[in-house]
């Protein structure tokens, strides 16, 4: 059975109405919160817990678990903070966006909620710095927040105190990795620290620190409302509740819309997005979960379930839930060396074999996509991006290296096709490296 | 890098920026910001901070602002740190402009899944009315560049021009949107679709058809067991 719109948590997706305190009250949120905090630090994780929340932003880390490793007594001299990670760039990925400027309200209260479970005594949310005006709502929603008491002393009549804060960022995608993030809100450059020693023991400022996504915290709320049962009754064991699925490229009606983990492939497409364009014949290929993971060609993808461990088993991977979509009409060698080129423009440059890699693995990608290359610089590549992969400080260089192996993998055939066409082993012209 | 910008610390621009301080407007914001952070953690606020500064650079200038090296040397007085943890900053950071800009900073996403529904449309949109990527237009209205994924996936392919996105987009709306820009004008920012909301279905929602006419409450339905619902 589908989702019906009874059981979506992210009503006012579309924004069609108001995102403001009054008009998200009247659709349930912030309703009796003093009572879901009256529940308790532990039981609230262990509800979290129960319901199967597995993290939003890609990694897919149980939330609970993640919440319970704060420290349960936190000391006045460190206190424990939760950073809410906005930092959405993934290319792909865009339901964080449309949670900040349509719904805000869930996320603050979701923030409330999730502080004070891991003995927060303040929520940052690092929210990407080119959402300018959802930076805008947020801004006003938090303001509304105070206003009414929600958070800040006292909070929702709690008797405890947490404040909420917005931080925004300046455009860096390695500012969505956790560590990263820590470095921006501290006012550095984005570049990912070593770890251990992990967040939850030295994170921000030095202080206990749990990095969520913005969808992990802000379904929290309904979650703690509805009971971990209800949450847990969407999705395949291992997989459960709802999820905001993105879905865009060469689908008839792209979109962004929340529907039940698990839910086949080719019934979300059928469903919200009209079908593929020129129907599924048409198809060619699919990202699954945002730029990051590789792609899977038309047949594996076809009828699997939508979930973390299904598109695992078809060697790919949920990430974000960012639906890339190509029919036969993709340059399917351009589009995965825009993303050969994106990584190398977003690689911090701190680690070696990620920033000389990705630079070299785009390079190379560029002269496949011509065919002006040797079959053996193929080979190569693959062998690049292993040298890549796990090298680096941070997922990035993983993250660069796994599209190239997917298309590799699936689309040899094709790069040998351009490479004989155009005359076969034809060495190129030695450039220096930039 | 071999496209990094060049970096302007002339004369001309000390004497112009050297004496940059903060217009009433921004001193209130800048203690909105400074609050957020803890005492002695002043140096959290230097991204808000560039970022502030660069909006009173633009207001002064009528474009979109960047930063002169006098400009950031007085953020990290403010803050109380050595200008190059402030520099280093301001060139990581892709929404620092290092050089100045035009009126319209024309940002069209590139990346794969805008490159799929059409930004190679967009961008010759843009290059017929005479924008260059890197440069800014002689008359200084508009300046190019093409940008990393900005989230606005579901409704690709999209341009941020200065502080609004304008999404849905194909060769003749940007073409609008540039000559509403170039007249004076305020194209309405959002999707370019006629009758998209935001990131619905083209043709109308598939779920939470409720919402559309109504601020639905479904709390009411919650425990209403449904019975043949669509499978």
């Amino acid at each position: 059975m589908s989702l019906l719109d009874k059981d979506r948590i992210f009503t006012n997706l579309y924004g069609y109405q108001s995102w403001r305190l009054d008009a998200a009250m009247a659709r349930g949120d912030w309703d009796n919160t003093k009572a879901l905090l009256a529940l308790g630090q532990d039981k609230i994780i262990d509800v979290i817990k129960a319901s199967g929340l597995r993290g939003r932003g890609g990694a897919g880390f149980p939330t609970g678990t993640k919440w319970s490793f704060m420290p349960k007594e936190p000391k006045p001299d460190r206190p424990n903070f939760l950073v809410i990670n906005a930092d959405e760039s993934e290319p792909g990925s865009c339901k964080d966006r449309e949670i900040i400027r349509h719904d805000p309200h869930k996320l603050i209260e979701g923030a409330l909620v999730a502080g004070f479970a891991m003995r927060a005594r303040a929520a940052y949310i690092y929210i990407r710095g080119e959402y300018i005006r959802e930076a805008e709502v947020l801004f006003a929603a938090v303001a509304e927040a105070y206003d009414k008491g929600l958070v800040g002393k006292n909070a929702c009549g709690s008797g405890y105190d947490f404040d909420v804060f917005v931080h925004r960022g300046a455009g860096a995608y390695i500012c969505g990795e956790e560590t990263a993030m820590l470095e921006s809100l501290e006012g550095k450059k984005g570049q990912p620290r070593l770890k251990p020693p992990f967040p939850a023991g030295a994170g921000l400022y030095g202080c206990p620190t749990t990095v969520n996504n913005v969808e992990s915290i802000a379904v929290a709320p309904t979650i703690l409302r509805r009971g971990a049962a209800w949450f847990s009754s969407f999705g395949a064991e291992n997989n459960k509740g709802t999820k905001l699925f993105q879905i865009s490229g060469h689908v008839n009606t792209p979109c962004v819309v929340e529907e039940a983990m698990s839910i086949p492939f080719r019934e979300l497409i059928e469903k919200h997005c009209g079908g593929i364009r020129g129907g599924w014949d048409n198809l060619l290929a699919v990202i699954p979960g945002g730029s990051s993971v590789p792609l899977v060609p038309a047949k594996d993808i076809m009828d699997a379930p939508m979930d973390f461990d299904g598109l695992k088993a078809v060697g790919s991977g949920l990430g974000t839930a960012a639906v890339i979509v190509m029919d036969k009409s993709t340059d399917v060698v351009r589009a995965i060396a825009r993303l050969s080129y994106f990584y190398k423009h977003e690689s911090c440059g701190q680690c070696t074999p990620c920033r000389e890699g990705t630079g070299w693995m785009w390079r190379v990608m560029e002269r496949l996509r011509t065919g002006d290359a040797e079959i053996g610089e193929i080979d190569m590549l693959q062998q690049v991006t292993k040298q890549v992969e796990g090298h680096s400080i941070c997922a990035l260089g993983d993250a660069a290296a796994w599209p190239i192996q997917g298309l590799i993998k699936h689309f040899r055939p094709e790069l040998e096709r351009r490479i004989n066409e155009r005359g076969g082993n034809v060495a190129p012209m030695q450039e220096a490296a930039e | 890098m071999a496209d990094a910008p060049i970096i302007p610390d002339e004369a001309e621009v000390r004497a112009r920026w050297g004496a940059f301080r903060w217009n009433d407007d921004s001193k209130a914001k800048r203690d909105a910001i400074l609050s957020r952070y803890p005492a002695g953690r002043e140096q959290s606020a230097s991204i808000p901070l560039l970022d502030l500064a660069q909006r009173q650079v633009g207001a002064e200038t009528q474009t979109q602002g960047w930063l002169p090296v006098p400009v950031i040397e007085f953020v990290a007085r403010e803050i109380g740190v050595p200008y190059m943890r402030v520099y280093e900053v301001a060139t990581f950071y892709t929404m620092f402009n290092l050089a100045p800009v035009g009126r319209f900073h024309v940002q069209v996403c590139g990346t794969t899944p805008c490159m799929l529904r059409g930004s190679d449309d967009v961008l010759a949109a843009c290059k017929n009315k005479g924008l260059i990527k890197g440069k800014t237009t002689p008359d200084g209205l508009f300046t190019l560049t093409e940008v990393e994924c900005m989230g606005n996936c579901a409704s690709a392919p999209m341009v941020q021009i200065n502080d609004d996105n304008y999404e849905d987009l194909d060769y003749d709306r940007t073409i609008a949107i540039l000559e509403t820009l170039a007249n004076g004008g305020a194209p309405k920012p959002g999707t370019q679709e006629p009758g998209r909301h935001t990131v619905e279905p083209k043709g109308g929602p598939t779920s939470l058809t409720a919402m559309v006419t109504e601020n639905h409450d479904y709390r009411d339905e919650w425990n209403v067991v449904t019975q043949g619902a669509d499978a």
